[in-house]
């Protein structure tokens, strides 16, 4: 860590006025926000506000007409996806992007071994990854499926193996879109119950949902987007009966 | 398989219980395709004596090479490329003109340079010059995905059907080129027919094995992690075009290498063995063998030779439209395999 990069540290992500526009429609509006070390954020906000064009730019998956994300200390004007885990940041996604035609296994290995080209010709799966592709894979209960395709899950299992594999990256920084979207109420639980026990383990946790009960239930810090920009951020419970957020909900 | 024990303890079980085997090969079609495919060719072979089978099976061992390492971009990788023969015939022009002797009558009318190198000094330059063409030709690939990428490969293999056409100060153009030499070793010469089927069949087997490396590696599940979604596998940090880039150079070696074989078997090639269709029927054998199935693609080659040779002793059918017909009933299969069976022979993946 240089001397530029400790005044940082206490986030573990942050923005600085990143724009995307699709056409005409500005998705995300130079929008700055900062996301502290640990803990569990939750953005909220109406249908596109920019929640997910805004984990998108987090993430490299979209590539950003401006501004500049900030994560772990280290300012990028361009967020290369395959460099994220490098940073300490990995996802999942609002539609499950499982990898349909390979086994459960192999969806949870795939992100547990080599990462350069050359070497990974040569390695061969070793006992300790294997181990700790069946402790996550037991960790979100989906041992048993395990040589299942994923495409053969049902969308509840393919919700929780796509966050069993975020689990597996083992990073500093997850976030996660919608992980509550469409689960049974036990299922449901069982994610809870995954990210409460993440960030006990110390684990940054962002999140979008628009169920306002778990928000409100798991959420440390709250930011709040409307139309791309943000509207409020903070603790739960103020920023949500703020005047101005109950008015972006209800009003209009 | 991540669990071998178990795989085991279920076939030992199988074997103890009769019928239960029997039930589980009812229901087995990889199986049953296997042992007709085989049962096919080993009929063939005492049908019309061990000499033809031995052609056969050398044009069997060059079209399994080119198919295996297909497979390689278009099973595991997701690529559908239609440019495989391109990194073929660079293969076969290299061993031709590499190889090629002053004392022919070939070079008196359009004269080509003569370098007169042994097929095995010249082998590995197959695979070598292959693999550079690959790297220049993936470079701008990569950009590529999907349907794109289908056109940008048939882009390739026009191109080098042209090139193949129209470089005539080194291929002769559509003259071809002939009396190509076949393998020596010493005073040994490879001029017996049984001699060069084992020579491909020893190819063929490196090149199983090689390709079994890989897909058996952590490479080969990235690669399958490629083929089903780019942008994820990116997200967790593998760079998806070097992945990419590197089995398509590897499998464009084996092409190469493949073409070499070809051009010393055949000892006379011209571009016409290096067209379109010929990729399209690569493809074809991959798709009928199985996606991401090495074994799958080996029996797809089979069935195809077999359909292809098989077709000239069909009663009553005129001799003129053999050809037509071999195409006809390779179609008529794939559309029906579409149907019935789109993962293929023994395939689990569909495209």
């Amino acid at each position: 860590m240089t001397s530029t990069q400790s005044d940082h540290t206490d986030y573990a992500l942050e923005t600085e006025a990143i724009s995307k526009h699709f056409g005409a429609v500005r998705a995300v509006d130079e929008l700055s926000l900062s996301i502290p070390r640990q803990g569990t954020t939750s953005i909220v906000g109406p249908n596109g506000s920019g929640k997910s064009t805004l984990v998108n730019l987090l993430s490299g998956v979209l590539p950003l007409d401006g501004g500049m994300v900030i994560i772990d200390g280290e300012g990028l004007r361009v967020v290369k996806a395959y460099e994220t885990p490098d940073h300490g940041l990995t996802r999942t996604f609002q539609e499950v992007r499982l990898f349909d035609q390979i086994t459960v296994w192999d969806n949870i290995m795939v992100v547990l071994t080599e990462r350069r080209l050359f070497p990974s010709l040569f390695e061969r799966t070793r006992p300790s990854t294997r181990q700790k592709a069946q402790s996550i894979l037991e960790q979100v209960g989906m041992w048993e499926k395990r040589d299942s395709l994923a495409q053969e899950l049902s969308y509840g299992q393919r919700k929780l193996l796509e966050i069993g594999r975020a689990l597996a990256m083992n990073v500093q920084t997850y976030l996660l879109d919608e992980p509550f979207a469409g689960l049974f109420p036990q299922m449901l639980e069982r994610v809870k119950d995954i990210m409460k026990q993440m960030r006990e383990d110390g684990s940054t946790i962002v999140f979008v949902s628009h169920n306002m009960e778990i928000v409100r239930e798991l959420s440390d810090r709250i930011i709040v987007l409307d139309s791309g920009a943000l509207l409020a951020a903070g603790d739960v419970e103020p920023v949500l009966n703020s005047e101005e957020v109950i008015e972006a909900y209800l009003g209009a | 398989m991540p669990f071998g024990t178990q795989r085991i303890r279920e076939l030992t079980g199988l074997v103890r219980d009769p019928a239960q085997l029997a039930r589980h090969a009812r229901s087995n079609i990889e199986l049953w395709a296997s042992l007709f495919i085989i049962g096919w060719a080993i009929a063939f072979m005492f049908w019309q004596g061990v000499g033809f089978a031995i052609i056969i099976g050398t044009v069997f061992a060059i079209w399994a090479i080119l198919s295996v390492s297909l497979n390689l971009i278009v099973g595991y990788t997701g690529l559908l490329s239609v440019g495989h023969v391109g990194f073929f015939g660079i293969g076969a022009y290299t061993m031709a003109v590499l190889t090629s002797n002053p004392a022919y009558e070939q070079l008196r009318t359009e004269a080509i340079p003569t370098f007169g190198w042994p097929f095995f000094a010249v082998l590995p330059i197959c695979a070598v010059l292959a693999g550079l063409a690959a790297v220049l030709v993936g470079v701008v690939f990569n950009r590529f995905r999907d349907d794109i990428f289908v056109l940008a490969s048939f882009g390739f293999a026009i191109i080098s059907f042209n090139v193949f056409l129209n470089l005539r100060p080194v291929t002769r153009g559509a003259f071809g080129i002939h009396e190509i030499a076949r393998p020596q070793i010493g005073g040994w010469l490879f001029d017996g027919e049984l001699e060069f089927l084992l020579l491909c069949l020893v190819f063929l087997a490196l090149v199983m094995l090689v390709s079994w490396f890989i897909v058996s590696s952590s490479f080969g599940r990235v690669l399958t992690a490629i083929r089903e979604d780019e942008q994820a596998i990116e997200v967790f940090g593998y760079k998806a075009t070097h992945y990419k880039l590197a089995v398509w150079v590897i499998s464009a070696m084996m092409a190469g290498i493949a073409g070499g074989l070809f051009a010393s078997w055949t000892t006379f090639i011209d571009p016409n063995s290096f067209i379109l269709l010929e990729s399209v029927l690569m493809v074809s054998i991959v798709i009928l063998g199985g996606l991401a199935t090495i074994w799958g693609s080996l029996l797809g080659a089979m069935a195809f030779v077999l359909l292809e040779e098989g077709m000239r002793f069909i009663p009553y059918l005129p001799a003129e439209y053999i050809g037509q017909a071999r195409q006809a009933a390779l179609g008529i299969m794939l559309v029906l395999l579409m149907l019935f069976r789109p993962q293929g022979l023994v395939g689990r993946y569909r495209l």
